[in-house]
């Protein structure tokens, strides 16, 4: 046995409330619930985001193309090789050359400098569609599952009733009677996701709502406004942006299917969807012509899916286990 | 009563432990691996259950007791995993055996009752369904052969009109009676050794009660030995033989019933004891006893010993070296007070 | 003797469970029926009874989180439901509420420092400049750091983070502080630590209790006075000692009884309940007990069709029982009881 250590009464031992006035945070871990435990104590939940979008390589790669969609979408405009709604017929549906990397169109036009041109539509269409969406599914939400009840019943069966419809088929209703261009899609695509946010938030603030700090929250004399806003809607606030992000893929999606039936952009404006449709008739003769805008859009929206899923699992402790 | 099927003394497994001992877990160690570190959850654990003889494992939550039973049970989950030791069941390593024989074990020879029995049945499916299913699986009878012992069981942990609850779905009977149901599920099959995980917890007192004294009559009546684990002292000082106490994944204390709570050993289980509120009719009106502070972190025990700061008897000692579990009078525990080396570097 | 400080008369609280086509309710949860009793100033309440007994719905009426079917709370003698609205907000500064589960009643995205000064802000109890200092001193009091107060509630453990609930509470400066089984998600060594609190701080800041626990055991411990629910109805008052030295009703005396000691010397003989537990649904008219009372007399007597009443048996100690009965034609009962005592 080694020999004992002289005999040193521990004079800065820490009793009980002294341990605690220190503040130490030391989680009591039940058996099972072990993981839950540790992944609450986190020191900063979207630092812990960052990290796992990190760790995962699908997401991060997507992260990266989304980040230079974005650049194309500011700078695109101003350094395309051609005019992208200059004609020019004599050069019409020449295949791709060192002069026109990804060719010419029916009309003679740039497709790559289209393509440019068109990521700036995509993404502010994507962006627009997904705030209104959200502003209006948001407030919808939360007043119909704080209030409950009769408003409840109305607000959500009225959400119901759209979500009856093909979205698709209501935006090209609501387009029929706005008229015709891509601020009138941007507004058609945002109306009709609304009941998707409205449906997720209401759902998120039920849960929320049975939290006791809700109700000691109102005990603090808060009015409800103030509790929706300030204890209830920012924990869903995690949950809303993902599927924001998923939102932005679909309503790009939208737009490019709006265009594609020749009711967004109106020509020479270039849109993908737009250059889709007006393309389709030269599918067998110049397949460059749709091949570009075609992959610019599955390649964006695979971007804004992964890094939603990517999102996803990261705020879902149980995927997080290595 | 039907004979045992499985009969171990038949198996070419190589015999080990002593006899009279249904269970020897032997230097049980579980890990949890986490992003933020590695959580020892169960460190170098041994105890063991004699035929016929209930044993409760006591400690607060991250004491690594339920960690023990499952793995005991092997229904450890990710991230957990058992990284050292041996749960030796009737002689044969428990760790060891192909998942399908296992399988036979869990529910013939060893049941377990967990905490919620909410979620431990099927909602859709009737009492009967599985109830009936789990001892036509386990004991090779005839559907009405098990129909009927399946209306005894039931009858047995106290549920009126067997006949009639059997066609009831899970949601259908309250907290008391479903725990019931799965009292009667486990114990349906005769096993040897019941695994209870906080049997009463979310139960009312009143029912409490009636399912400790309903496992204490099963005991007797089937001989049947009973691992019992709760954080609820009173419980173990009604029903347990022997106990064994958990802080922080290891083993502190272990003794006789009566010897642990006439004369508690470790600082810890005589701080548990004393924190209690009692019920005697004193004239008291004076403070609890509190231990004082709190679990460390299980990422990161101290060195020494897990409790020390938090014990009024440590010492220079205990910073710095984990004691080990001493044998004490016929007890064992883990303090370095017991050290049979002598107490020096020890200020009482 | 003095003033009670809260009183509530024939307090009842019904959910509906069922609606006709028409909307008319066709099924009632009796979470709490007719309930009456006083606290005091300065005194302990112990409140006690099982799961679904409505114990909680009643710290919740106090508070105002539920509003109840009917009956009254008089606070300070006034009815609580004919209070001005600037009445009300006084009221409720009054009455604060400890939640049971730690983990569920912080907000995640709120630290501490938040947390406790929230009521402060939204009353302006304190010009802002003060409120920093007073959260500080609240969290001193529970036994916390102030440099707590960055932090977030996920970050501590059950025993301080119960410490926060109760820095919040006090931040409202209330004279009653509803505990609902504050201790009951905590483990054994931190559950004295905070009963230790409650009781230092009520002697601090002068705090009456309602005590709302499921078990006796606690409730000893913190309690002047308990009373004992079941299903909705109180069916035993008495000061502490006399509760536990002379339970009268059946009920009590089961509960005693059930709590398992570590000491054989003071284990009780074990009462088990026999029956099953009525339904608060649509309970049948008579005793609520009676489906698993071991006591009542043989053909049941009144006790399964006629509700009893809540009777004196001696100075300050009332019981719901038709032992009991208040009135003088039922020596036979007594005699039945004499027998089964």
């Amino acid at each position: 046995m080694a020999e004992p250590d002289p005999l040193t009464p521990p004079s800065d031992s820490l009793i009980a409330d002294e341990a605690m006035a220190l503040g130490e945070a030391l989680p009591v871990v039940s058996a099972l619930g072990v993981d839950e435990t540790f992944y609450e104590k986190a020191d900063n939940r979207w630092l812990e985001m960052w990290r796992s979008m990190v760790a995962n390589k699908a997401a991060l790669v997507s992260m990266f193309f989304i980040v230079f969609l974005a650049i194309v979408a500011i700078v695109g405009p101003y350094v395309t090789p051609y005019n992208p709604i200059e004609t020019n017929m004599s050069n019409a549906l020449k295949a791709p050359s060192a002069a026109h990397w990804f060719g010419t169109d029916q009309l003679g036009m740039d497709v790559f400098s289209r393509v440019v041109v068109g990521t700036r539509v995509s993404l502010t269409v994507g962006l627009l569609a997904v705030s209104i969406a959200l502003t209006i599914g948001i407030a919808l939400g939360a007043v119909s599952g704080y209030a409950g009840g009769r408003t409840d019943t109305i607000v959500m069966r009225l959400m119901d009733m759209m979500l009856a419809v093909p979205s698709i088929l209501l935006a090209i209703t609501l387009m029929a009677a706005l008229g015709k261009g891509i601020d009138k899609a941007v507004v058609a695509i945002g109306l009709v996701s609304i009941p998707e946010y409205a449906r997720l938030v209401r759902g998120q603030i039920l849960s929320i709502k049975q939290n006791d700090y809700v109700a000691a929250a109102r005990l603090a004399g808060n009015s409800d406004f103030r509790i929706i806003f300030r204890h209830v809607l920012p924990v869903a606030m995690s949950v809303i942006i993902v599927r924001a992000t998923l939102g932005i893929s679909a309503a790009i999606l939208d737009t490019a299917a709006l265009g594609f039936l020749g009711m967004g952009v109106q020509p020479p404006q270039a849109e993908w969807g737009d250059m889709l449709g007006r393309a389709r008739g030269f599918i067998f003769q110049a397949p460059h012509t749709l091949l570009f805008p075609g992959l610019a859009i599955t390649l964006t929206v695979l971007a804004f899916n992964l890094v939603g899923d990517g999102m996803r699992d990261a705020l879902d402790p149980k995927s997080r286990i290595r | 009563m039907a004979e045992r099927r499985h009969d171990l003394a038949e198996e070419p497994a190589v015999k080990r432990g002593e006899p009279g001992v249904l269970l020897e877990v032997k230097g049980l160690s579980t890990d949890f691996v986490m992003n933020r570190g590695t959580v020892h959850a169960a460190i170098d654990v041994s105890f063991s259950v004699r035929e016929g003889e209930v044993l409760a494992i006591v400690g607060e939550s991250g004491s690594g007791k339920s960690v023990t039973s499952l793995s005991v049970m092997r229904l450890l989950q990710r991230p957990g995993r058992v990284i050292a030791g041996e749960v030796l069941f009737r002689g044969r390593d428990l760790l060891e055996l192909p998942e399908k024989e296992m399988r036979a074990i869990r529910g013939d020879q060893m049941s377990m009752i967990f905490q919620e029995p909410m979620t431990s049945l099927n909602p859709v499916f009737t009492i009967e369904n599985q109830l009936v299913e789990s001892i036509r699986t386990h004991m090779k009878l005839d559907r009405k052969a098990a129909f009927e012992r399946a209306v005894r069981m039931l009858g047995l942990v106290g549920i009126p009109s067997p006949e009639k609850r059997l066609k009831d779905y899970p949601h259908q009977m309250s907290g008391g009676m479903r725990q019931r149901v799965m009292t009667a599920m486990a114990l349906s099959c005769r096993p040897q050794l019941l695994i209870a995980d906080e049997p009463t917890t979310a139960l009312d007192v009143t029912i409490q009660a009636q399912i400790l004294s309903l496992i204490g009559h099963l005991r007797e009546k089937i001989g049947m030995a009973v691992l019992l684990i709760t954080h609820d002292l009173g419980v173990v000082a009604e029903t347990a033989d022997r106990v064994v106490v958990m802080y922080c994944g290891r083993v502190v204390e272990e003794a006789a019933s009566e010897e642990l709570f006439d004369r508690p050993l470790h600082p810890y289980t005589l701080g548990l004891l004393r924190s209690i509120p009692s019920m005697e009719d004193t004239e008291d009106d004076e403070a609890l006893y509190m231990v004082p502070g709190m679990v460390p972190n299980p990422l990161n025990l101290p060195a020494g010993c897990a409790f020390e700061d938090r014990c009024e008897r440590r010492g220079a000692r205990c910073t710095s070296e984990v004691p080990e579990l001493y044998e004490a009078k016929g007890r064992k525990v883990r303090c370095f007070l017991y050290d049979p080396a002598g107490v020096e570097g020890l200020c009482a | 003797m003095t003033e009670p400080l809260l009183s509530i008369r024939h307090l009842s609280k019904h959910f509906p469970v069922d609606t006709d086509l028409l909307g008319r309710t066709t099924s009632v949860l009796k979470a709490v029926d007719d309930l009456s009793l006083d606290i005091y100033p300065g005194e302990t309440f112990g409140l006690v009874g099982e799961s679904g007994c409505g114990k909680t719905t009643v710290g919740k009426m106090l508070v105002n989180l539920y509003r109840p079917t009917s009956g009254e709370i008089l606070y300070g003698g006034r009815d609580l439901a004919k209070l001005t609205t600037s009445e009300r907000r006084a009221y409720h500064r009054e009455i604060q509420l400890i939640f049971q589960d730690p983990y569920s009643s912080l907000n995640p995205r709120m630290t501490v420092g938040d947390i406790v000064s929230e009521p402060i802000r939204v009353n302006r109890l304190l010009p802002p400049d003060k409120v920093d200092d007073r959260v500080s001193y609240l969290l001193n009091c529970v036994g916390l750091s102030a440099n707590c107060k960055n932090r977030y509630a996920h970050e501590f453990s059950g025993g301080q983070r119960q410490r926060i609930g109760i820095a919040r509470a006090l931040a409202m400066e209330p004279k009653l502080i509803v505990c609902d089984e504050p201790v009951s998600a905590l483990d054994v060594s931190i559950q004295a630590q905070v009963l230790n609190l409650l009781s230092d701080l009520s002697d601090q800041f002068g705090l009456t209790y309602l005590f709302i626990a499921h078990g006796l055991n606690v409730v000893k411990h913190v309690s002047d006075r308990v009373g004992v629910m079941y299903l909705g109805r109180l069916v035993e008052v008495a000061e502490k000692r006399e509760l536990y030295r002379n339970p009268v009703h059946p009920y009590t005396k089961a509960l005693l009884s059930a709590i398992p000691v570590t000491n054989p010397a003071h284990r009780r003989e074990r009462i088990l309940l026999e029956g099953t537990v009525a339904s608060p649904i649509d309970p049948p008219p008579g005793c609520r007990f009676c489906s698993r009372c071991y006591a009542k007399p043989e053909g049941a007597g009144g006790c399964d069709s006629e509700m009893p009443e809540l009777v004196e048996v001696s100075p300050g100690h009332f019981v719901s029982c038709h032992l009991f009965a208040a009135e003088e034609g039922d020596q036979e009962m007594r005699a039945l009881h004499e027998e089964a005592r």
